[in-house]
Order: C-alpha cells, then structure tokens, then sequence
C-alpha cells in the first residue's frame, strides 16, 4: 500500500529561476525502507520538505504535479495535519533539540497537540524506551553525546507515533560505533512498528544493508529508483557519483577480471558467503 | 615538526580532555587522528595552533613552545580549517575571504592578488569569488574554508571532519587533493571518522579514547585490529570486515582496500584453477 505517491511533482522556490526538482514521479510503500541519495544540490532535501508539506505551505513557491502522504493530498492540507503522520530528524541534533531536559524535549511535540497528560507520560516514557534512553529522561540534552543526542531527537519524533519518518544524515556527526547504533534502532523502527523510513545518505556502506528501496536524485530529476542490488550494480549509479558500498565494488572489480559472483552483494555477510562459495568451488 | 610531550588539558568546566598525550609528527607526514565523540581528538589538534595552551605538558610547533607565541604568529605555519565552515567564514564575498588573512599578515598588494587566484582556481570556486560565502552549499563553504587557509600556504594543515556533509565526489576530489598536498610535503593532519576515506589514503593513524592515546600505526595495520577498532568505537572497513569473515580460509586480515582485495582473490582463484 502506497503512503507516498507523487505524480510529476515539480517545484521552484520564490525568486529561483528554474525548479529545484522536476516531474519527479514515486511510490513509497507502507514500511519500506528507503534510502535517498544523490550528489550535494541533487534536490533530495526539497523532496523532502514536499513530504512533510513545508512545501509548499511554509516555503511557498510554485508547485505543480501531485502529492499524497499518508492519504492525505498535500495541496489541500496544512503543515500540521501532516505532521502528525511524517516526523523529521535532522543531521544535526542540536539544531532541534531545546529543553532542559530529555523527557521534556520528548514530550515538547505532544504538548503541541494538547494530549492528555496521561496519555503524554505513557507516549514519552515508551519513546525513551524503543530509542534506549530511559535512564537519560532528567538529564539536560546539551550534556549528552551527539550519538546520544540523536536519540533524543528520535525519541521526539517517535513519540508522535508518525507513520512515516524523514531521517536527513542522521549520523555525519557520529563515531562509526555511535552511527551503526542509530542505524539499527532505525532498523527496528522499520521492521517492529511498521514505520516507513525515509534516510537520506551518503555513506551507503554503513546504511544499505537496511534497506529494501533505493532513489537516486541527480540534477532535481529521480534518476534510480529500485532495490539497492539493481542500483549499486548499475553503471548510472557509477556515473553520477555515487558512492557505492565497497562491497559492490568489489564484486564489480572481480567481474571486470572474470570472476562472477552469483548475485549482486551489498553487504558484508552476503560478500564473505559468496566469495566463500567460490574459493570452495575452483 | 609538531612535537607533543606530556600534554594535559582541562577545559574550565573540570572536563579532563586530555590525559598525557605524547606525540611527534614529522614535516611531510600525513596523519589521521580517528577515535569516538569526546575522545579529545579536536581538543588535541586545537593546541597545533596555540588555540588552547595545555594546563600540563607542552606542545612545540618547528621547535618553538606554542605558549611563548600569539596564535597569529603559530598561523603563518599552521593552517586549520574548521569541522564546521560557518565557525570561520565571514566575509563578504569569497574573495575577501580568501583574502583576508594575506592582509593580515601584510602581503603586497600584487602577492595577495596572485595567491587569491591561485587558492580559488585550486578548489574549483573562481565562479564564486564576487558571492558571498553563506549563498553557498555546505560542501562549498568548505571549499572556500580551505582556500582561506592554503591561500598563506602553511606548511602544515589541520582539517577537521573534512568530509562530514560531502558527497560521493566531492569526497573523491578532496581526498585527491589532500594527497597532493601531502606530496608536495606538506604536513597534513586530519580529524575524522571516516573509515572508509582513511582506508583509502592510508595514512599514520592514531586512535584515541578518553583523552589518551590507544594506538598508532599505519591504517592497513590499526583499522585491521579488532580489539583496537572496538576500543576506539569505530567500525573496520567493509574491504576488512570481509576478510575477517574469510580468515578461516588462510586470506591475510590486513585489507583495507578494493584494489588490493581484488588482486589477493583473483591470485587464490587463479591458483587454484
């Protein structure tokens, strides 16, 4: 079942001369996960700003095509309506988190919508919980780790229980140990609840493996859009820079000498099984 | 020559950043200072430049004690550039950026002019020298950090997370241009934690946890290491973490790159064939 669905969606922000992205035409379905990426300027984070309707309410601008999220037509709904389907989580956790402390932060977006108080502490205490920071809840955000951090912001959001959630970079801040933790309580989210997941990303070495659904943007257009085998593997995905797993790389280099490997590898366990197989077969 | 001996420092708040560090790094020498958040690694590479003095211990720049010179003085041969941009830039135009520190430190007119044009023509942002820095994209607000930096032409650099926020190629480009740098013997010394781009350059690495020093060698030896990697809360490269799912069938441990991956598996298929 389709949450996102967008039909020849083209924007162009007050004042620019050409749109920022052009007749970009997906369908993201109920708990996919996927990743988003595409050279720096490619249009990814104006896609983005489409899902949760800060285009075209907030930034204005001229947006033609359509839009769906969550049932909802974006056009005809305000930002705050769909907000209560599409959380936000950005690169850099500072940049959204405020309050004194933790449970504060994380209760801030429940407030908002005037739930009752114990239904609030019930939502916060279980976001805590599924983000791994209960013990942290009195603690002030700004004494935290940035891995720690990151947490909070996505107990935030969680704990307006979104259908779909908008992760930008979540982890270029994070120390590879700190960036894999977010990754899989991410993961969880996905596969546990159901939530839809939207990651936009450079490092695909650590995030493919998550994945089921992958869109490559370059120069506002959707110029991939498939499973993360059919693109890592593909020359387009080569050309326009992205940086594939070493992984695929790998088993790209091996091909060029001769040697196939049975399928397309993106992670590191399938890679280590399928070289397996074939020093065991010559 | 930066030679670091006995370094502690203690940021005003009690915080014990760093716990006894010692260290030399050689002119031409390219080193990676990798470890987790709040290991102290950028608080390390503050005291390259007299940013932050120690409270114990002390830190010689070519011989001279960082705490006898103005960090203006220590700028002439020490260039940083920033983790983030928006901490350094603020001109009006990216020319005047770049610019800014050959005036101060009271270059000719005509000098100026001809290291301008060289920095920017270098990173590729000669279009943008009449913009201002803050109508540009994150990656190239980097650029224009750098240039402002390599404009005066220190002998040594300090880049701070130089690849946060970069893309695929951008990231190619940089990690070319670091390596020139290096070749043309300049002294490079690179916070970060990026994994897969260390692997890659294959710098001195040096891993740090809790203010200290955990390990240092070359990266095809310290990323391979387990036990050390895990300490340091950082993941092998994906090329490694393969090979150590392999050892059981006598591969070596010590990959950290395609190329070289490939050529030891093409040998063993071959061989066996």
């Amino acid at each position: 079942m389709a949450v996102i669905e967008t039909r020849d969606l083209t924007y162009t922000y007050p004042g620019a001369t050409k749109p920022s992205i052009k007749k970009v035409s997906i369908t993201i379905n109920k708990a996919d996960f996927v990743i988003l990426t595409g050279p720096s300027g490619c249009g990814k984070t104006t896609l983005c700003r489409c899902f949760n309707g800060l285009i075209p309410h907030f930034y204005n601008g001229n947006l033609e095509g359509e839009i769906v999220v969550a049932g909802l037509k974006v056009a005809d709904h305000q930002i705050h309506q769909i907000a209560r389907h599409v959380g936000l989580v950005f690169q850099n956790p500072e940049n959204q988190l405020f309050a004194l402390s933790v449970e504060k932060d994380v209760a801030f977006g429940l407030e908002n919508f005037a739930m009752p108080r114990d239904e609030m502490r019930k939502r916060v205490d279980w976001a805590l919980q599924i983000a791994g920071i209960t013990e942290l809840s009195e603690r002030p955000p700004n004494e935290l780790s940035g891995g720690q951090q990151q947490r909070v912001a996505i107990a935030s959001v969680l704990a307006m229980q979104p259908d779909i959630m908008v992760l930008d970079e979540p982890t270029s801040f994070l120390d590879p140990v700190g960036a894999q933790k977010i990754f899989e309580v991410i993961n969880e989210l996905n596969k546990n609840l159901g939530i839809t997941i939207i990651l936009v990303e450079h490092r695909l070495d650590l995030a493919s493996k998550y994945a089921n659904h992958v869109i490559v943007m370059d120069e506002g257009k959707v110029v991939l859009n498939g499973t993360p085998r059919e693109i890592f593997n593909s020359e387009e995905a080569r050309l326009i820079g992205v940086g594939i797993p070493k992984a695929t790389k790998l088993y790209q280099q091996l091909k060029q000498n001769g040697i196939h490997l049975k399928t397309v590898p993106v992670t590191t366990e399938e890679t280590a099984n399928l070289l397996r197989e074939a020093l065991k077969h010559d | 020559m930066i030679e670091v001996k006995d370094l502690y420092f203690t940021y005003p708040t009690g915080l014990e950043a760093l716990r006894g560090i010692n260290l030399t790094i050689d002119d031409g020498e390219f080193l990676a200072i990798m470890g987790q958040n709040g290991a102290g690694k950028t608080t390390l590479v503050k005291h390259f430049n007299g940013l932050l003095k120690p409270t114990k211990g002390e830190v010689l720049v070519n011989g001279v004690n960082t705490r006898d010179v103005s960090v203006a003085k220590l700028a002439r041969n020490v260039g940083f550039v920033f983790q983030n941009p928006d901490h350094q830039l603020f001109s009006e135009t990216v020319e005047d950026e770049v610019a800014f520190a050959l005036k101060n430190f009271g270059f000719e007119e005509a000098v100026i002019e001809k290291q301008v044009d060289w920095a920017l023509n270098l990173l590729d942002i000669t279009k943008y020298r009449k913009t201002s820095p803050f109508m540009l994209s994150g990656g190239e607000r980097k650029r224009v950090a750098l240039a402002s930096i390599l404009a005066w032409d220190p002998q040594i650099i300090i880049l701070d997370e130089p690849t946060i926020g970069q893309d695929h190629q951008q990231k190619e480009k940089l990690q070319q241009f670091i390596l020139q740098l290096n070749a043309q013997k300049k002294t490079v010394v690179v916070v970060t934690h990026d994994v897969e781009f260390v692997a890659e350059c294959n710098p001195r690495v040096i891993l740090m946890s809790q203010g200290k020093i955990l390990a240092e060698g070359i990266a095809k030896k310290v990323l391979t290491n387990q036990k050390l990697v895990a300490q340091a809360s950082i993941v092998p490269p994906q090329i490694t973490q393969i090979f150590l799912e392999l050892a059981d069938l006598g591969l070596p441990t010590d990959v950290i790159d395609v190329h070289e991956a490939t050529k030891i598996l093409l040998d063993r298929l071959r061989e066996r064939q």
